[in-house]
């Protein structure tokens, strides 16, 4: 099993000229779950977006590396084929983009050297399809077109099982879904912890740390990290809530 | 699933199977020597020339040149695109390819046949058409029609043999719907025209398969002024599809095409047509239909290609519970103007009518959505909504609107809906972070925006008409 590393280092980020991170540090490894808790507002989103390259956000200092190699300014294409995917919080809608023609896309251009039949790639789909509860007439939507919010997650977590990235960002992964399809989720992500893929999590809630139990835990308040412990830290915050951290 | 799996299976593999990688890849052009041409300009002999190659009846010679007088008695438009670069004189208005109309490929000169070969339209009609006609320059070079419909009475061969070998059943329908008095390229058409299809469908008889022709403008500093006519019969059915390609020149070409259709009592027309003319060419075309009791057109035009278009084809609802669809996609690339639209007249009560526009503004090219719906009083309980949907990819990029709605029955409902919008970097963000370049990511974002449209038209147009676009979007600069 081959590591991965992201490293980010002093990262600074700004929108709208407004400065959201203000000097972030944090390395997640292969075969590591951090979890990132925080406020609203305190910029975690930002901080995924920040990661992915979407050109809303600058940069403004700072460095991100994966393998020690910068990406701090690449394209998100760039990013994605190093091995770094985000699950959004609020995945959008792209109207009249059928959902098999993206994922086949997007698979073939993280490995294109692989080639596979569409026939074996459909039924690749259809089986995480049925591992995350997803309706196989999915396949022929719209990507999020008309999509409840649970749906949009389930799909969000179908691409993340489809395109085998080695440093995942969850943002708010569990909110919308419901019980049962939270504990698939979990078991997914526990799958692809065990096959040694680094995972930063992103929620307000104790229901999905207790399934994948996080090694460490991180709290971002106003732009930056003001802690970093363990699930000792998500339990106090689960009971007090964010105000006995001190900035 | 498993359809959609095979669906998607014949998607990959006729993408893989295009012949066409590139826009040049059409523009490709012949030498060859016509048989016979009226060299440039237009003056009454030009036109009488014209009709004495075509060993033509009286009725029909005289229509000519009572069309001239008309085309030469009409101003320009002096409305939409710029049309001052085409230069009437210069060009040539009839020009012969050769002196065979085959039924078999073989038949076909050599050289002509070569270039519908590249083309790709024997395999074609192979695979999936009932009949098909090539128009090669002014004149049709080959036509076949499956036996099982000519077996059933069904015609499809180009309006010149047809009018030999059925004048009385052309002469019912030539020029009615559009007579040359409507405006002036409809008049230049009717004064030179040469060629187009001639299809009928008897009563009842319902052909599943589509009926294709296709036209291809070789000659430089020419003009293609086919006349078409579809009359579907009562209770009939029928699909009939239109493709259209020339190489490209340093100078102008004309093509102004005429349409007309006749969707009888009952009957079911479904008219597609995607043109991909080089941008030297000026198309400008008039279509029309008329649509009677009870009866169905179908209207879809991708409008791809050609530096000036202006299209509006147009349903005359009027017969009770007529109906018409009218989708029509237009993309105008670096330094071309389109100008298109739909128009439905509700002349009946109970007529129903709906308008989709989808246009695509790369570089400095420029839309226009110009539509009309005109609810006549007495059509009662009439339904129309228009949607027009504009997408400008680059910032130079432009669009404009001009709808004309003329309600004049209260019992009438119509709605309007009408976008402008650009690439969102949101979604380009998403699907780049899946691993997709900029360029994919926005050619898909604008092939999904065509979607509503592209599920209307067969198969193997789609992938044509996605590469082609996916084609025009990688030679341009960034998007915003
Ligand atoms: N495009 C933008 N324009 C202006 N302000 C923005 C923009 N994007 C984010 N912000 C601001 O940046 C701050 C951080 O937002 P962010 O979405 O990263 O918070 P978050 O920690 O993910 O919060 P939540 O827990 O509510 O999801 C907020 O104050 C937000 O309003
Ligand atoms: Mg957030």
């Amino acid at each position: 099993m081959t590591n991965t590393v992201l490293e980010i280092k002093n990262l600074k980020a700004e929108v709208e000229g407004k400065e959201i991170l203000k000097g972030i540090n944090l390395t997640v490894n292969s075969g590591e779950i951090h979890a990132l808790m925080g406020p609203n507002g305190a910029g975690k989103s930002t901080l995924g977006e920040v990661l992915i390259g979407h050109p809303n956000y600058k940069v403004t200092d700072g460095k991100i590396l994966i393998n020690g190699k910068d990406i701090t300014y690449a394209a998100p294409e760039e990013r994605a084929r190093a091995g770094l995917f985000l699950a959004f919080q609020n995945p959008i809608t792209v109207s009249g983009v059928k959902i098999s023609t993206f994922l086949r896309m997007a698979y073939n251009n993280l490995y294109p050297d692989q080639k596979i039949p569409l026939k074996e790639f459909f039924n690749m789909v259809k089986t995480v399809m049925n591992d995350v509860d997803m309706d196989v007439s999915f396949i022929s939507r719209a990507i999020n077109d008309g999509f409840s919010g649970g749906e949009r997650k389930r799909f969000e977590v179908l691409q993340m099982v489809i395109l085998k990235p080695k440093i995942v960002i969850l943002d708010e992964i569990d909110s919308g879904l419901d019980v049962d399809a939270l504990k698939l989720v979990s078991a997914e992500i526990k799958k692809m912890y065990n096959e040694n893929v680094g995972f930063l999590i992103i929620t307000h809630y104790q229901r999905i740390l207790k399934d994948i139990a996080p090694e460490f835990v991180h709290v971002l308040k106003d732009g930056k990290i003001v802690m970093n412990g363990d699930k000792t830290v998500s339990d106090r915050i689960e009971d007090e809530g964010y105000d006995w951290i001190k900035e | 699933m498993v359809e959609d799996y095979n669906k998607d299976e014949e998607i990959e593999k006729l993408t893989e199977s295009l012949k066409h990688n590139k826009k040049s890849d059409f523009e490709f052009h012949d030498t060859i020597n016509p048989v016979y041409s009226t060299g440039a300009g237009l003056t009454r002999k030009t036109v009488e020339e014209i009709s004495d190659i075509k060993h033509e009846p009286d009725w029909m010679r005289r229509s000519r040149l009572k069309a001239l007088e008309i085309f030469l008695s009409k101003p320009m438009p002096t409305w939409g695109p710029d049309l001052s670069g085409i230069d009437f004189d210069s060009l040539t208005y009839y020009s012969k390819p050769g002196e065979t109309k085959a039924k078999n490929w073989d038949d076909v000169p050599d050289k002509i046949k070569e270039t519908f070969d590249k083309l790709g339209i024997p395999q074609m009609e192979q695979k999936y058409l009932a009949g098909s006609v090539a128009q090669y320059d002014s004149e049709g070079v080959y036509g076949s029609l499956r036996k099982e419909w000519e077996d059933k009475g069904v015609i499809f061969t180009d309006l010149d043999t047809a009018i030999q070998e059925h004048p009385d059943l052309v002469k019912d329908y030539y020029c009615r719907a559009i007579p040359p008095s409507d405006n002036k390229f409809a008049a230049l058409n009717g004064a030179v025209w040469s060629g187009g299809s001639f299809l009928y469908v008897p009563k009842n008889v319902q052909i599943d398969m589509p009926l294709q022709t296709y036209f291809r403008m070789n000659g430089e500093q020419s003009g293609q002024f086919e006349h078409t006519i579809v009359v579907a019969d009562e209770g009939a059915k029928v699909h009939y599809i239109e493709g259209c390609t020339a190489p490209k020149y340093n100078t102008s070409s004309l093509h102004t095409a005429i349409v007309e259709i006749y969707a009888r009592k009952n009957s079911d027309v479904k008219y597609t047509s995607v043109q991909n003319w080089s941008d030297s060419v000026y198309n400008l075309p008039v279509k029309r239909a008329w649509v009677d009791e009870n009866a169905h057109m179908d209207w879809v035009t991708g409008e791809l290609g050609s530096k000036v278009t202006m299209i509006y084809p147009s349903s005359y609802l009027r017969g009770r519970k007529a109906s018409t669809s009218n989708l029509q996609i237009t993309l105008a690339t670096k330094d071309t103007f389109k100008d298109a639209g739909g128009k439905a007249l509700h002349l009946a009560p109970d007529t129903t009518s709906r308008i989709v526009s989808k246009s695509i503004s790369l570089d400095n090219g420029v839309t226009a959505y110009r539509g009309l719906v005109r609810m006549n009083e007495g059509a009662l309980r009439a339904k129309s909504h228009v949607q027009c949907d504009a997408l400008l990819i680059n910032s130079d990029s432009k669009n404009y609107t001009y709808p004309y709605d003329e309600i004049y029955e209260p019992t009438a409902e119509f709605s309007h809906e009408a976008t402008v919008g650009k690439i969102g970097t949101d979604e380009l963000t998403y699907l780049r972070s899946r691993g997709l370049s900029e360029d994919e990511a926005s050619s898909m974002i604008v092939l999904g925006f065509m979607d509503d449209i592209m599920k209307e038209i067969p198969m193997e147009f789609a992938v044509e008409m996605n590469r082609l676009v996916k084609l025009e979007m990688s030679k341009m600069g960034a998007v915003g």
